[in-house]
C-alpha cells in the first residue's frame, strides 16, 4: 500500500514537472503570463509531492518491509532507527529521490523569491529545473524503483517489479542484508546529504545562467541573484568533500584521507570549477568582464554535477561493459550530452551580446590574476578529468584497463597547487584595473621576507623535501598576507572611529563579508595545506608481527600489544578487538583499541583503527591480523601522520570562512545594479527562445 | 710449510665461524623479508579485483596471498621492478599504479600538461585583445569593492602607503 502511493507519488510528479516545464516554456515564448504562473504552481507542487515519496521510502525501511527490494537491500532488522532513515540515500534507488527530492525543494526555494524585478527569467528557470528533475524522476520510476517488490518466478529466479508477474509468487524476507557497514559511520551519515546539497545547489546558478542567455541579458543580474546559491553551494559541496575525508580517515584503514578515487575525484570535479567560477564572477561584477567565461565555468559545473551522479551511479568506473549493461549509465551519458552541447550552442549563438565592458589594464591587475588562478584550477581539472577517463578509453581502445593512481594526480597537480598558494598570497594585494608589478611587490616584499625564516628555518632543521619547503613557505607567506590585510582594515577603524581590536574586526567583516570570508577561507586552506603537507611528505609507517607483550616502535612512538578479545554484537558483527598501550618519548599516553569488524549478513570486514590525536601528530593503529586460536600473536600496521589534525582543523575554518561570506546582506541591489548595455528585454515575458 | 699450511687452516676456521655466525643472525631476524619490505613492494601495485586499492592496505583474502607472493619473492632474491613485472605480467598493467609510458599511455602524461600550454596561450591571447580593445573605456578605479566604506578607508590606506 504504501510502496503503491509512494510509486504514484512519484509519477505524478514526473508529469508535474513535466508540464512545468512544458507550460513554462511554452508560455514565455507565447507570452502567456498565466500559463508562466501555472508553470510555477506545477513547480511549488513538486516538493510535497516527492516528499511524500521520500517519506514513504523511509516509512517502508524503518518499518522493516523487506518485500521491497530496496528495503531488503539496505535495512536489517538489528540496526538502529537513524541508520535505517538515512538508508534513504544508502542505495542507488533511494539515493535517486533524495537527488530529486532536494532538487524540488531548491526549485520551490527559488520560485517563493521575489520575481518582481526579474520576471523574464522565471519560465526559463522553471524549464531548467524541472528538466533536470524530470530526469532524475524518469531514473527512478523507470529503471531504479526503490518500491519494486521482490517475487519469486515460476522457474526459481528472483525477481523485482511493482506488478506481479505471470507465475510468479510474493517474496518476503525474514531479514534483510543491511546497510553496507562502510556507510555506517556519522561522517558518512551526514556526508552523501551534504555532497547531494551542492551538486543540487549548482543547478540553480546554471539555470539562471541560462534563463539570462536565453531572455538575451547581458548584465550580472543572474550572477547577483544566484551568489549566495553558488557559495552555498560551494559550502555543502566543501563539507561533503572534508567529511568524505573523514569518513575514509576513520573507516578505510588505510592511515590517510584522500586516495585520488574516481569517486572522489567525481565529487571533487564540480568543486574546482565552482570554485574558478566564484573567484571569476567577481570580476563581472566589478568590472563587466569575462562574460564569456563565467557562462562556460556555470554550464561545466552543471555538466559536473550531472557526470559525477553518472560516473558514481553508472558502473562506468569498474568497467565499460558494467556502464553498457547498466540501464541508466547511457541515460545520464545523452542528458550529459544533450544539456551541456545545448548549453554551449546557446553560448554561442549569444555570444555577441556578453561583451566585455571593460579592459585589462595590466598583467598584475586583480582580474588579471583571477584569470590565473582560473587558469590553475582548470589545469587540476584536467588531470582530474582525463585521469578519471583514461582507464575507460584504454579499456575501450586496447580492451585492457589500466590503473590512474595517486602518485599521476599528486605528481601533476603538486605545481598547480603551489602556484594557487602563490597567487592567493599576492591577488589581495592587487588592485582592480592599476596594479603593476611595481605595486604589487611594493605590497607583497615585507610578509615575503617574513615568510623566507620559514624555508630557511625548515632547512637548518635539517628538512631538505623541496615540496615540503616550498609549500610551508607559501603556506606563511598567504597566512601572513591574509592577516595583514585583516590588520591594515582593522588598523584603519581603529584610527577612525576609535573602537578597540575585536570590534574593529567584527565590524570591518560585517561590512563586507564577502571580501574577509575569501580571505578567513584563504586562513583555512593555509591550515589544511600544513596537513596535507605534513601527512603526505612526512608520514611514515611501519608493520609488524607482535606477540603479548612485545613492542614496536615508530619515531618516537612506541607501542605494546597487551591483549585481544574476539567477540560477537547485537547487530551482527563478530568483533576482533585489541588492546595496546601507546608511549611517548617513554611516557605512557594511553591505550588504544584497533579492531576489525566483520559484518556476517553482508561477509564484509571493516578495520577500525585506534588513533591518537594531538595537534602535533596522529598515532594510527591498524589491527591487520591475529591468530584466531592462541590470540597469542598479532599483526599491526602503525602509521604515524605529522600534522593531520590541521587538514580537519582548517576546514573548520574554510566552513566558517564560506558561512561568513554567504551570510545574508540586506539586499543593495536597487541602487548598485549595473543595467548596462544589452538588455533589450522590456517586456516582461519576451519571446525567449529567439 | 707446516706453519703455512696451519695458518691457512686457522683462516678457514675462522671463516667458517665467520659463515656460522651470520647464518644465526639471519635465522635470529625471522629469516624472511619484514612486513615493511612486502608492503614497500605491495604499495606500489593495486589489487586488479578490488577497485582503486593499494595491495599493502587491501583486507581481501586475495590481496594476503599476492602480499604472500611478495614476500616469496623476495625471499628468493628477486628485485622490486622484478616482482612488479612478475604481476604485471600476471595480471596485465592495471597493477601498477600509473600506466607504463608507452603506446596509447602517453596520452595520459601528454595530455594534461598540453592543455595547460593551451590554456595558457588562450589566456595570454585573451589579455592582449582586452589591453589593446580600443572600444571600452579603461578603468582606474580602486581595488575596493563596491562598498563606499571600504573604498574610502583603502584610499586612505593608499595615501599612507605613498
Amino acid at each position: 500500500m504504501i510502496a503503491n502511493f509512494g510509486y504514484f507519488a512519484l509519477i505524478i510528479t514526473f508529469i508535474t514537472a513535466l508540464y512545468g516545464a512544458g507550460a513554462a516554456a511554452y508560455g514565455a515564448i507565447q507570452r502567456k503570463p498565466e500559463l508562466v504562473e501555472s508553470a510555477r504552481r506545477a513547480m511549488l507542487l513538486t516538493f510535497p509531492l516527492t516528499t511524500l515519496a521520500a517519506l514513504s521510502i523511509i516509512v517502508l525501511l524503518v518499518t522493516g518491509h523487506y518485500e521491497i527490494r530496496y528495503v531488503a537491500t539496505v535495512t536489517s532488522s538489528s540496526m538502529p532507527t537513524y541508520l535505517k532513515v538515512t538508508a534513504l540515500w544508502g542505495g542507488q534507488e533511494g539515493s535517486l529521490v533524495f537527488w530529486s527530492w532536494l532538487m524540488s525543494a531548491f526549485a520551490t526555494a527559488a520560485s517563493l523569491r521575489k520575481w518582481d524585478r526579474d520576471r523574464e527569467l522565471l519560465p526559463w528557470i522553471v524549464v531548467v529545473t524541472m528538466v533536470t528533475l524530470a530526469f532524475f524522476l524518469s531514473l527512478v520510476i523507470f529503471f531504479e524503483n526503490p518500491f519494486a517488490r521482490l517475487w519469486l518466478s515460476s522457474d526459481g529466479q528472483q525477481v523485482a517489479a511493482m506488478l506481479q508477474p505471470v507465475g510468479a509468487r510474493s517474496l518476503s524476507p525474514s531479514d534483510g542484508q543491511g546497510l553496507n557497514p562502510l556507510l555506517r559511520h556519522p561522517g558518512m551519515v551526514i556526508h552523501p546529504p551534504m555532497l547531494y546539497l551542492g551538486f543540487v545547489s549548482f543547478v540553480m546558478p546554471y539555470a539562471f545562467a541560462m534563463a539570462a542567455l536565453i531572455t538575451r541579458r547581458s548584465d550580472d543580474r543572474w550572477i547577483r541573484i544566484t551568489r549566495r546559491w553558488a557559495l552555498v553551494a560551494w559550502l555543502f559541496l566543501s563539507l561533503g568533500l572534508i567529511l568524505g575525508g573523514r569518513w575514509a580517515y576513520d573507516v578505510l584503514g588505510w592511515g590517510g584521507y584522500w586516495g585520488w578515487d574516481p569517486v572522489e575525484i567525481a565529487a571533487f570535479m564540480p568543486w574546482l570549477t565552482g570554485t574558478a567560477f566564484l573567484h571569476s564572477v567577481m570580476v563581472q561584477e566589478k568590472k563587466g568582464m569575462l562574460k564569456h567565461w563565467n557562462m562556460i565555468l556555470i554550464i561545466l559545473t552543471y555538466a559536473l554535477v550531472i557526470f559525477g551522479t553518472f560516473l558514481t551511479r553508472s558502473g562506468v568506473l569498474s568497467s565499460v561493459h558494467a556502464f553498457a549493461q547498466s540501464a541508466i549509465g547511457p541515460m545520464f551519458f545523452v542528458f550529459i550530452g544533450v544539456t551541456a552541447l545545448g548549453s554551449l550552442a546557446l553560448l554561442v549563438e549569444r555570444w555577441s551580446i556578453l561583451k566585455s565592458e571593460n579592459h585589462l589594464g595590466s598583467m598584475f591587475s586583480r582580474e588579471a590574476l583571477f584569470l590565473l588562478n582560473n587558469l590553475l584550477f582548470m589545469g587540476i581539472l584536467v588531470v582530474c578529468f582525463w585521469g578519471v577517463i583514461f582507464p575507460l578509453i584504454s579499456e575501450l581502445v586496447t580492451g585492457s584497463k589500466v590503473t590512474v593512481g595517486p602518485p599521476f594526480y599528486e605528481r601533476a597537480t603538486s605545481p598547480l597547487w603551489l602556484g594557487l598558494l602563490l597567487l592567493m598570497g599576492v591577488a589581495p594585494l592587487s588592485a582592480y584595473a592599476s596594479s603593476t608589478f611595481r605595486t604589487i611587490g611594493r605590497a607583497v616584499w615585507k610578509p615575503a621576507l617574513v615568510s623566507l625564516a620559514v624555508p630557511l628555518g625548515l632547512f637548518l632543521a635539517g628538512y631538505r623535501s623541496i615540496g615540503a619547503i616550498l609549500g610551508y613557505w607559501l603556506a606563511v607567506f598567504v597566512a601572513l598576507v591574509t592577516l595583514y590585510e585583516f590588520w591594515r582594515g582593522a588598523l584603519a577603524r581603529m584610527r577612525r572611529h576609535g573602537e578597540a581590536l575585536p570590534l574593529a574586526l567584527w565590524r570591518l567583516a560585517g561590512r563586507n563579508r564577502r571580501r574577509y570570508g575569501g580571505y578567513v577561507i584563504h586562513l583555512g586552506v593555509v591550515l589544511m595545506a600544513f596537513g596535507i603537507i605534513g601527512i603526505e611528505v612526512f608520514q611514515t609507517e611501519t608493520q609488524a608481527t607482535l606477540s603479548q607483550g612485545e613492542q614496536l616502535t615508530l619515531g618516537h612512538y612506541v607501542m605494546t600489544y597487551d591483549a585481544l578479545s574476539q567477540f560477537d554484537t547485537a547487530d551482527g558483527r563478530n568483533v576482533a578487538r585489541a588492546v595496546v598501550s601507546v608511549y611517548h618519548d617513554g611516557k605512557y599516553v594511553g591505550e588504544l583499541y584497533p579492531r576489525k569488524d566483520y559484518y556476517y549478513a553482508s561477509q564484509q570486514p571493516m578495520t577500525i583503527p585506534g588513533v591518537r590525536s594531538t595537534l602535533e601528530d596522529d598515532f594510527y593503529v591498524l589491527l591487520v591480523g591475529w591468530e584466531p586460536i592462541a590470540q597469542q600473536g598479532a599483526t599491526f600496521k602503525v602509521y604515524h601522520n605529522p600534522l593531520v589534525n590541521f587538514v580537519w582543523l582548517g576546514g573548520l575554518v574554510f566552513i566558517l570562512g564560506t558561512a561568513v561570506a554567504a551570510w545574508p546582506d540586506p539586499d543593495p541591489e536597487p541602487a548598485r545594479s549595473r543595467m548596462r548595455a544589452g538588455r533589450s528585454t522590456a517586456s516582461a515575458y519576451p519571446t525567449g527562445a529567439a | 710449510m707446516k706453519r703455512r699450511f696451519l695458518n691457512q687452516v686457522r683462516i678457514l676456521a675462522l671463516l667458517l665461524v665467520f659463515l656460522q655466525l651470520t647464518t644465526l643472525t639471519v635465522h635470529g631476524q625471522g629469516g624472511g623479508p619484514s612486513d615493511d619490505e612486502v608492503n614497500a613492494v605491495a604499495s606500489q601495485l593495486y589489487c586488479p579485483v578490488c577497485e582503486n586499492v593499494p595491495l599493502d592496505v587491501c583486507p581481501t583474502q586475495a590481496c594476503e596471498q599476492w602480499r604472500a607472493t611478495i614476500r616469496e619473492k623476495l625471499a628468493l632474491g628477486w628485485t622490486e621492478s622484478e616482482i612488479k613485472g612478475y604481476f604485471v605480467e600476471q595480471y596485465g598493467a592495471r597493477v601498477l599504479a600509473t600506466p607504463p609510458a608507452e603506446g596509447l599511455n602517453w596520452l595520459v602524461y601528454i595530455l594534461p600538461p598540453l592543455a595547460l600550454v593551451g590554456g595558457a596561450f588562450v589566456l595570454v591571447r585573451a589579455v592582449k585583445t582586452w589591453q589593446s580593445n580600443p572600444e571600452v573605456e579603461p578603468v582606474t578605479s580602486s581595488s575596493a569593492d563596491d562598498d563606499p566604506y571600504l573604498a574610502q578607508f583603502e584610499e586612505e590606506l593608499r595615501r599612507r602607503d605613498a
